[in-house]
């Protein structure tokens, strides 16, 4: 450790095959990486070994309803975009048992689940992706109550941005102001060059991180190169959301007839909430053994899309898949601003990539837009 | 790690999922389909430190069945005993509804917005309900009952769809020798009835108000409350003296789960207790 380590907010530049010391100096600090890595013909996001593990040299299409795996001529280990999983799914968890209950004597016992959670790195993040576990914050930790399964959770990760050089066409986080780089809430940055990465250090344990990989203070030619290479993926994207007239012009707009034209194609499948990095809905399910002793209480992942999702005694609030579409969009571009002082997009384009017939909703809002109809 | 770290208490921090054991003291039939239980915490610490205000719900819970959204019928200046009204409407309220004294629950809770007692001091109440919803306005009425010079004038418009269904009705003389007016509307009269016909927003016709003076607190089905609503208004009562309690779909009751979304309201911890407004340009939205 002759070197010495890099202060917080420096910028280094990391040879290629160090990645796997950066990998390695997290493991041995305990932590376990998620990461992305091809399986299904898709970039999940899981467990990954090291850097053999990573997407080397793919990438994907994307497009409104479509996602297609791609090899490319560049050896890029963060050539590919958001992928249809988000960080959420290890923060938010799908599915989280609550506690359970056992009846012993007649008297009930209450057990909170104490599951122990794993420190891990979560490595590539995207700069929308962080934007988005700004906002899950925001939802989980800001108010009156704490959720202190996503709290426990969000206090032991390590995270490992990455920069994005190219663009998809769903992308439009330029709109939303999210990125293409990360601006901060992550301990180690990576731009990643042909040759090198260059690294902005956001803490000291992402300056730790980086003993023993032969790291040199970045080159002004260096940070040349790296924000070239941010600047293509912001001259890359396609896609624009205005907000300027948002929350009001949606509101003003409840019963527009775009509404009926969106329900028309929409098939309220929920695809769009659970690949959304922000959208937060839950439900909860009740269990029990045959003898009604113990029973447990899960929460699961909910989607505004599902029918019974507004059930009360005497029918559904939104019986109707206009209804249903109208709630999620006003709440991601509206409410949630009234809600949580913050847009609830980010503009990662999921929604669009994986909505099954296509619906954008910068196409959604741009009509809206064009046709004001009070 | 990074971006703003949960501090270290939120690991001790109880869940507020978690409910808390309590044990059924009494169930009181209202109506058919319907009855009060008293509920008491088994633990003392909990029962002696809990408290809610007018207007708030509990969380009740059933182990293997589910939780639900249950306004607090009772007195608030008695909260070692918690009163819910609860109609046997859905599968955990009808598993409530073979529950016997002395049987366990879970509840937590308070949660939600209450009616303005505090705003309405010194002024007239009109209190309108229909159906259940006199359960959660029933908290309101014994503190006023209780503070009964703290008010003006205070009248209770109420009706249900037969005279076996008027909720408390029971009690209606007490609160009448209270000093509140209480004025009943069924949608369908049996032989004995003497009283009104018809619905429960017409009841404003029988009543004199100080459009300056009063506060309206009302619940009950939504389409009721609209006409509430525009009874009040028509009388110059400023929309900001209008307070109505909503229902949704709530699962978690500490805005989580977004069930009880209202545009940008949630029910949960917004409401239930809502100004007008605040809410109309949402309200009586179609399938909002």
């Amino acid at each position: 450790m002759a070197q010495g380590l890099p202060r917080i907010s420096a910028n280094v530049v990391v040879p290629k095959p160090s990645l796997q010391k950066v990998f390695d100096n997290l493991r041995s600090s305990g932590f376990s990486l998620i990461g992305p890595t091809v399986r299904e013909g898709a970039v999940v996001l899981d467990e990954i070994a090291g850097v053999e593990d990573l997407p080397l040299g793919w990438t994907a299409e994307q497009e409104p309803a479509h996602y297609r795996l791609k090899q490319t001529q560049h050896q890029g280990y963060f050539d590919y975009g958001v992928a249809p999983q988000s960080w959420k799914r290890f923060l938010h968890l799908p599915q989280v048992k609550l506690f359970s209950v056992e009846k012993t004597d007649g008297k009930w016992v209450m057990k909170a689940d104490e599951e122990t959670i794993p420190l891990r790195a979560f490595i590539g993040v995207r700069a929308c992706e962080l934007a988005a576990i700004g906002i899950q914050d925001r939802v989980f930790l800001s108010g009156e109550f704490r959720d202190p399964h996503y709290a426990r959770r969000r206090e032991r990760i390590f995270i490992l941005a990455a920069n994005c050089g190219r663009a998809f066409s769903t992308c439009f986080c330029s709109s939303m102001k999210t990125g293409p780089k990360a601006t901060g809430g992550f301990d180690l940055a990576v731009t990643e060059l042909p040759d090198a990465f260059v690294m902005e250090v956001g803490s000291e344990m992402g300056s730790e991180m980086l003993r023993e990989t032969s790291w040199e203070p970045a080159t002004a030619f260096d940070l040349g190169r790296a924000a070239q290479t941010v600047q293509n993926a912001e001259r890359g994207i396609e896609r624009e959301l205005r907000t300027d007239d948002l929350p009001k012009l949606l509101y003003d707009n409840l019963e527009h007839s775009r509404w009926d034209d969106v329900a028309a194609r929409c098939l309220s499948c929920g695809n769009c909430t659970q690949v959304c990095p922000t959208c937060f809905c839950v439900t909860v399910e009740d269990t029990c053994d045959l003898k009604a002793t113990v029973a447990d209480r899960t929460r699961v992942w909910d989607s505004c899309f599902v029918r019974e999702f507004s059930h009360v005694h005497g029918g559904n609030i939104r019986p109707t898949i206009r209804s249903r579409y109208r709630q999620w969009l006003t709440h991601k571009l509206a409410s949630w601003i009234d809600q949580f002082g913050t847009s609830g997009c980010v503009g990662c384009g999921r929604c669009i990539t994986w909505c099954p017939v296509g619906i954008d909703l910068t196409e959604e809002v741009k009509a809206i837009r064009e046709k004001v109809q009070r | 790690m990074s971006l703003a770290p949960a501090p270290a208490q939120l690991r001790m921090m109880p869940d507020p999922m978690l409910p808390h054991p309590a044990v059924i003291e009494e169930i009181q039939p209202e109506a058919y389909g319907i009855a009060t239980f008293s509920l008491v915490f088994t633990d003392p610490a909990q029962a002696s430190t809990y408290r809610f205000q007018a207007g708030q719900f509990n969380m009740i819970y059933l182990p293997g069945f589910g939780e639900v959204a249950i306004s607090i019928s009772s007195n608030p200046g008695t909260p070692k005993i918690v009163g819910h009204t609860i109609r046997y409407a859905g599968s955990v309220t009808r598993a409530l509804g073979r529950l016997k004294v002395g049987d366990m629950l879970g509840v937590r809770g308070p949660y939600g917005s209450a009616w303005p007692l505090g705003k309405a001091l010194g002024k007239s109440l009109v209190i309108v309900a229909g159906g259940i919803g006199l359960a959660p306005l029933r908290p309101a009425l014994l503190w006023i009952l209780r503070h009964r010079e703290d008010y003006g004038r205070v009248v209770l418009l109420c009706g249900a769809r037969t005279p076996a269904d008027l909720l408390y009705s029971s009690e209606f003389e007490r609160w009448q020798a209270g000093g509140v007016e209480v004025h009943t509307t069924v949608d369908l009269a049996d032989e004995n009835w003497r009283g009104q016909v018809g619905v429960v927003p017409a009841l404003f016709y029988r009543i004199r108000v100080d459009p300056k003076q009063t506060l309206v607190m009302t619940c009950g089905p939504e389409i009721m409350m609209r006409f509430v609503i525009y009874e009040a208004l028509a009388r110059r009562i400023p929309k900001e003296s209008v307070f109505l309690s909503m229902e949704r779909n709530m699962k978690c009751a500490i805005g989580f789960c977004g069930h009880c979304q209202f545009g940008p309201t949630f029910i949960c911890k917004d409401g239930p207790v809502l100004n007008f407004a605040a809410i109309e340009p949402f309200f009586g939205k179609e399938d909002f």
